[in-house]
């Protein structure tokens, strides 16, 4: 923790013009919340994450096995679409190349992730693999709090930050594009905040 | 013309309509959730607003009964999670 509150406040002095999207400002030490519904609290042996193919479940882990899959150190800026960037977060996750290798699924050129709740994010598959998207469920050297998306969220760092789902349980690899809950109410698509790609025609 | 296309009216033909039951008093409509069939008054379904948009939530089964996005230039508003709105008229 000391460790982090210094890097993070290192950077505060520092230069971080070329970090910070068209329009975007630097939330600091906060994290912000926002949240579409009431936060699910899934107990872990309930908890599980698959993949499915089409409508189809593929691959599916436990809590457990989860844990056992090879995880990665991420420290990214993200960007969210109501305007704050926070930079040098720090989260440890699967990524999504190592769960969607798990299956076979030629067809695949779009993922839908879905969440506790129902909310869901769609992704082109260039954008969800080649090492930009995990799925975390550690956040700053601890469990994944439950307001932030725990146990487990989506990670896109490269896309605005409603791609990256809270509370995901699951990939669907589509052969066709499916806008999840805000690219279906006037968000854009896809979502590139150096492009400021914020809504729909943008 | 046949006959079916001789009842096709554009949505100039509704606008009279839509404008008596959009310029209400919108916390007085009741709601029915499409999820459970439980009936509200706008006033009492639960709204998330600090998300990109505004999610109102049914407060039986917190399915979502209406969402609503403020970008520039436009509102969209998706009501597929009420199955009807009852409006008092004026
Ligand atoms: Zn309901």
């Amino acid at each position: 923790m000391v460790i982090s509150r210094g890097f993070l406040g290192r950077r505060r002095d520092g230069d971080r013009g070329g970090r910070l999207p068209p329009g975007q400002y630097d939330v600091g030490d906060r994290f912000p919340v926002l949240s579409a519904g009431p936060t699910p609290h899934t107990p872990l042996e309930r908890w599980d994450f698959t993949v499915e193919i089409g409508r189809q479940p593929a691959a599916r882990w436990s809590w457990d096995e989860f844990q056992a899959l090879p995880h990665e150190e991420i420290s990214v800026d993200i960007h969210c679409v109501t305007k704050w960037s926070k930079f040098d977060t720090r989260w440890s996750g699967v990524s999504l190349d190592a769960l969607i290798e798990a299956v076979s699924a030629p067809m695949a050129a779009f993922v839908v992730g879905f969440s506790d709740g129902g909310y869901t994010t769609n992704l082109p598959l260039a954008d969800a693999t080649g090492g930009k998207a995990w799925i975390v469920d550690r956040y700053d050297g601890g469990p994944l709090d439950p307001e932030h998306g725990g146990p487990a969220r989506l990670l896109v760092p490269h896309l605005y930050f409603w791609k990256s789902a809270k509370w995901v349980r699951g990939l669907r690899l589509l052969d066709h594009d499916e806008p999840g809950f805000w690219e279906t109410l006037g968000y854009h698509n896809r979502g590139d905040p150096w492009l400021e790609q914020r809504y729909s025609g943008d | 013309m046949d006959h079916i296309a001789a009842h096709r009216l554009d949505g100039n033909a509704a606008a009279g309509r839509l404008e008596d039951v959009f310029a209400v008093e919108i916390t007085s409509v009741r709601a029915t959730c499409n999820g459970c069939g439980a009936t509200a008054a706008v006033a009492e379904l639960t709204v998330y607003a600090d998300a990109p948009g505004t999610v109102i939530r049914c407060p039986s089964c917190e399915a979502v009964v209406m969402r609503l996005a403020q970008v520039p230039g436009s509102t969209w508003i998706d009501l597929r999670g009420a199955r009807t709105l009852q409006i008092p008229l004026r």
